[in-house]
Formats: C-alpha cells, sequence, structure tokens
C-alpha cells in the first residue's frame, strides 16, 4: 500500500521506501524540493519558506541556501548515493492579484533554490515554478515523477 | 516585546471585544448592502498559530476565497480575510441574486467574481479595521485589497512568509452572518507587525 506522507512548512521527510509518495498539499509561494537518487530509489522532499537564512533562526529546512544541502545531507544518510542524485521543483506562485511586490516572494524562493543546486552540482530535471496557483505536489519514491495538481486543472506528471 | 502567545486573561478579553464590535460592523455593513436584516454570531475568537489555520478551514486542499490587506498608520500588521468557496458563493447570490457568478466563475476567477468578491472582501475587512481604530483612538490605513481563490494552504503560506519575521500567530475572529436560511462563516485573521500589539494594548489601556 503506496503511504503518503505530508511535508509540512519548513520541514523535510525522507524514505527509503519506494512505496512511499511524499506531497505537500495546498502549496502557494513557498518551494517543494525533490531529490531521488533513481539506482537506490531513495528520495527526499523539503517545504522550503524563504530565500535566505535569517541570523538567529536554528531550522535550516526553513531557507532555501541551507535546506538543499541539509536535505542532500539527509538522503545520503538514508542511503541515497550524491553522483545519482537529480531534483524535481515546483511551487513558488505569487498567489494574490492586485498586491504589489510584496507578495514576489516566490520567485525569488525558486531563484535561491536553483542557485542552491547549482552550487551542489545537482542537475535539476523537473520544474513547474510560478503562476498564481497554488498545487499540491506528490513525489512518488518507485520512480521519482512529481506529480502536481492545481485547482479546476488535470494533474500533470513532471 | 509584547507576543500574542504572552497574553493574559484581561488582554485577550480586550481584544475579543473589538473582535465583537468588529463583527457587528461587518453585519450592519452587509445589511446595507443587501437591504435586509443580517444577523452574526462570533462563535471564536482566538489566537492560534497561522499554520494551524488551514485545518481550522477544512484542511490544506479546501478551496477558500482570501483578502489579504496591509494594514499602515499608527501601527503595522497584516488582515487575512478568508471564507470557503461555498459562503463566497452564497454571499455573492445574497447579494447580487441571478447575476451572482458561478462556482467556475469563481474558481477561474473571472473579472465579475474577482471584482464583487474584492469588493465584499474590502467591505468586511475594514468592518473590523474600523472597530480597531474606533476602539483604540489609532488612525489606520490599508492598502488596497488583495484575493485569491484558493487551495487554503497555498493562502495561508504567502501570508506566513510575510509575516514570518514578525510572528507566527494570528488573532483569529471567526463570524457566522446569518440572512434567513443562510449561514455564511467569514475568518478575519489579525497580524500586528513587531512592536504593534503593544501599541494596541496601550491604546487599550491594558498594557
Amino acid at each position: 500500500m503506496a503511504r503518503k506522507i505530508a511535508v509540512g512548512m519548513a520541514e523535510y521527510r525522507v524514505s527509503n521506501d519506494p512505496e512511499d509518495v511524499l506531497c505537500v498539499l495546498g502549496l502557494g509561494s513557498c518551494v517543494g524540493v525533490c531529490l531521488y537518487d533513481p539506482v537506490r530509489r531513495i528520495g527526499g522532499m523539503v517545504h522550503v519558506l524563504l530565500p535566505e537564512h535569517l541570523p538567529g533562526q536554528s531550522n535550516p529546512f526553513k531557507f532555501a541556501d541551507t535546506a538543499v544541502p541539509a536535505l542532500l545531507a539527509e538522503v545520503e544518510k538514508a542511503g541515497a548515493s550524491r553522483r545519482n542524485v537529480f531534483a524535481k521543483i515546483s511551487g513558488g506562485a505569487r498567489m494574490f492579484s492586485g498586491a504589489d511586490t510584496l507578495f514576489d516572494i516566490g520567485k525569488r524562493n525558486a531563484e535561491a533554490v536553483r542557485e542552491a543546486l547549482k552550487a551542489l552540482g545537482i542537475p535539476l530535471k523537473g520544474e513547474d515554478i510560478g503562476g498564481n496557483r497554488g498545487r499540491s505536489i506528490f513525489f512518488y519514491l518507485e520512480d521519482g515523477r512529481l506529480e502536481i495538481k492545481i485547482l479546476g486543472r488535470d494533474a500533470m506528471v513532471i | 516585546m509584547v507576543l500574542f502567545e504572552d497574553l493574559n486573561e484581561m488582554q485577550l478579553d480586550a481584544l475579543k471585544e473589538i473582535g465583537n464590535i468588529g463583527a457587528g460592523n461587518a453585519a450592519t455593513a452587509l445589511s446595507k448592502m443587501v437591504g435586509k436584516r443580517v444577523n452574526m454570531e462570533v462563535p471564536l475568537v482566538r489566537i492560534l498559530p497561522l499554520k494551524d489555520v488551514p485545518e481550522w478551514l477544512g484542511g490544506p486542499e479546501k478551496e477558500v476565497l482570501g483578502v489579504y490587506l496591509g494594514v499602515f498608520g499608527a501601527l503595522t500588521g497584516h488582515i487575512l480575510f478568508v471564507m470557503t468557496i461555498d459562503d463566497a458563493l452564497k454571499i455573492m447570490r445574497i447579494l447580487l441574486g441571478d447575476m451572482a457568478p458561478s462556482r467556475d466563475q469563481i474558481l477561474s476567477m473571472d473579472e465579475l467574481a474577482s471584482s464583487a468578491m474584492g469588493e465584499i472582501g474590502n467591505i468586511l475587512s475594514s468592518s473590523y479595521l474600523s472597530a480597531l481604530a474606533d476602539f483604540t483612538g489609532l488612525h489606520l490605513n490599508h492598502s488596497v485589497p488583495a484575493i485569491a481563490v484558493d487551495m487554503a494552504g497555498a493562502i495561508v503560506d504567502v501570508v506566513l512568509i510575510e509575516i514570518s519575521q514578525h510572528s507566527d500567530y494570528a488573532l483569529l475572529i471567526e463570524t457566522v452572518f446569518v440572512e434567513e436560511e443562510d449561514r455564511i462563516t467569514g475568518y478575519f485573521m489579525l497580524i500586528p507587525d513587531t512592536g504593534s500589539l503593544e501599541i494596541i494594548l496601550q491604546a487599550l489601556g491594558v498594557v
């Protein structure tokens, strides 16, 4: 039986059970970052809120620049091999129309995630970023596919 | 610095009173708009972590209307007003009758739906804000309302990001508007920036 594991805000989950599905329900400007080793079928997901680490904050999983290396360390700890690992990312929407740049944080989050992946040399195999709609995302550890659902639209897979 | 989570009973009561007056203002505003009596109940006023709000609304994937207003002037903060799409539809039907947008129009945020919802959100949110201004004697302004129709989780996460440098808590005022058989629940949330809660409490004389 596939097990759905929800990843809360500023949290991460890692699993080596290919039956598991890591998910975020109702993702807005946050970004869900998925790392996957297709050979060992081990994966992890982190749900980041902000682009850069703020001084005095202890949780590395809240910020893109610290969350991506921290998640990589966790999937490696679970048995993934770094040279196999690829990434898929989704989220970073701009939810409110009529607002000024106040809500442009989604775009900055996505940029910070891409930069962190690049710095670690992890290939980005798929992304669905931006727009003005919220998403629910489901990361299947059997094959590393990422399913994305938006209200009133058909689900898509990257 | 005073935080929501540290408030005492007396301070909470003062904030609840503002919530009740605000809800009353909102019901009066709705009555004027529809030309019929709209009653209200305030079943709940409480302080809760914003991340728990989607559960309160029926889960992170619940379809909701969200209206965001930035507050500035004597204090700064944020207002988020949320209701489920089903309840937003009921309000539209009461206000606009046959002219009301359909559920699909609301979900796709077409022009009629978004302007009607923006207007409703604006009127209701500013009702609560004026209660706060009247009670505290503080001069308060708000930004043009920004609206979104989407999953509760996605709407709340954006506001959580905005406030994450200040506080993770909100003052939630649940209000039920009653018009004949219709019961419509609105969730009004006030999130003051760092230091602003103190300004409110000082103005209320309950520091």
